[in-house]
């Protein structure tokens, strides 16, 4: 349901204003988003300051700087610093993309860091993703055959691979999902662009066998239909993927099988 | 839906903090428009409503929505059905399979702005 407003226990409040690094001449403010669900208060916005000519390139490089020299309770997810794991994804100068592969040269001003868009919050920068993986697990991300099993591999031509490219790249970072107001809105029961991306994959696998169920468990109004090609998850995938333009070829599916 | 609110998580902050895109904006202009050139269609129906019940009454109406203040929601409702349907063009382009492309679909996005803009500009010194 759209609600603009935020919930009484999620208002942002402003946070703790950590001191400046002594002798420093190229300094820049970040502001970042905290909720620590011990104290029981409201989210804040705390702002640090850090030496850029002792920083590294990106944003992750920044947020580990805060948490190894100034506030070790800063919390966020990450793993392989170079945009392959899709952990760091959170809302950088107001889109969703990966701490890992977002410079902060690419950010004009302040650097404004928050959790991904409209998901519960488990811990500062740490989204609860557990029902987008659900929604993921819900579209059966795996080949579904029906005959026999070749003796050695199910095989595929070159140009039928190439159908796979634009989708097979998905790391699963929710940076699209998360930047869909139809997503926001109706996240309970439209799959979202990252669902739909990976449904599209095993759709057009020339080696699956299960298309048609494939659909049939897409056909409804609020799974699929709740997309409105607002792409902003084109906008925004660090990885330049278009769910959008997957989402449109399975709408074009189920009318061409329909007439 | 899985369980995802244990101990009272906040919700993380959305329309509030994400950056207007031209994407999403030329998206929920067309819904805007939409209810919008509803809205002036009703004043068109309350003035031929009016003409139909009494002298009087219609003068007072027809005054109104040809007042300078009526000839500017008339204005903005042009612009808004002109935006409408361009807007639902796109879409029938994108439901073809065409320009689902983040640049293209912004350059329609632009256009339909312009585009609208135009048409209201023509439409205005025609009428």
């Amino acid at each position: 349901m759209v609600e603009f407003a935020l919930p009484k226990n999620s208002r942002i409040t402003t946070g703790k204003t950590w001191p400046k690094p002594e002798g420093a001449t190229n300094v820049r403010k970040f502001q970042i988003y905290r909720w620590n669900p011990d104290d029981g208060k409201n989210p804040s916005v705390d702002t640090y300051f850090l030496d850029m000519d002792k920083c590294g390139p990106m944003v992750l490089d920044a947020l580990i700087k805060i948490k190894n020299e100034i506030d070790p309770t800063l919390t966020f997810r990450r793993s392989c610093r170079e945009g392959i794991c899709g952990s760091c994804a959170m809302n950088i100068d107001g889109i969703n993309t990966l701490a890992c592969i977002y410079g902060l040269d690419e950010i004009k001003g302040d650097v404004k860091i928050y959790p991904l868009p409209h998901m519960p919050v488990v811990k500062d920068l740490i989204p609860d993703l557990t029902h987008f993986y659900a929604q993921h697990a819900s579209i059966m991300p795996w080949l579904e055959t029906k005959t026999n099993r070749p003796a050695k591999e199910w095989k595929q031509s070159i140009e039928d691979r190439k159908k796979l490219d634009g989708l097979y790249e998905c790391v699963m970072c929710a940076s699209c999902s998360t930047s869909c107001p139809s997503y926001w809105w109706n996240g309970d029961r439209y799959l979202g662009p990252a669902a739909l991306l990976h449904a599209y994959r095993w759709i057009i696998d020339s080696r699956d066998e299960a298309t048609g169920e494939r659909l049939d468990n897409l056909e409804d109004p609020f799974k699929l239909y709740r997309c409105h090609t607002i792409m902003n998850c084109a906008k925004t995938c660090p990885k330049g993927l278009n769910p959008a333009k997957a989402i449109s070829h399975i709408k074009k599916m189920m009318i061409d099988r329909a007439v | 839906m899985a369980d995802v609110n244990r101990g009272n998580r906040p919700l993380s902050p959305h329309l509030s903090i994400y950056r207007p895109q031209m994407t999403s904006a030329s998206s929920i202009m067309v819904r805007i428009t939409g209810i919008a050139t509803l809205g002036a269609a009703l004043l068109v129906v309350w003035w031929l409503l009016a003409a139909a019940t009494s002298e009087p009454y219609f003068a007072v109406v027809d005054g109104l929505l040809r007042s300078w203040f009526g000839d500017l929601v008339m204005l903005g409702a042009t612009w808004a059905i002109f935006y409408h349907m361009l807007g639902r063009l796109r879409h029938v382009i994108w439901d073809f399979g065409y320009c689902l492309e983040v640049e293209v679909a912004e350059k329609l996005g632009m256009g339909m702005f312009v585009g609208a803009t135009v048409l209201t500009v023509l439409a205005a010194l025609i009428v």
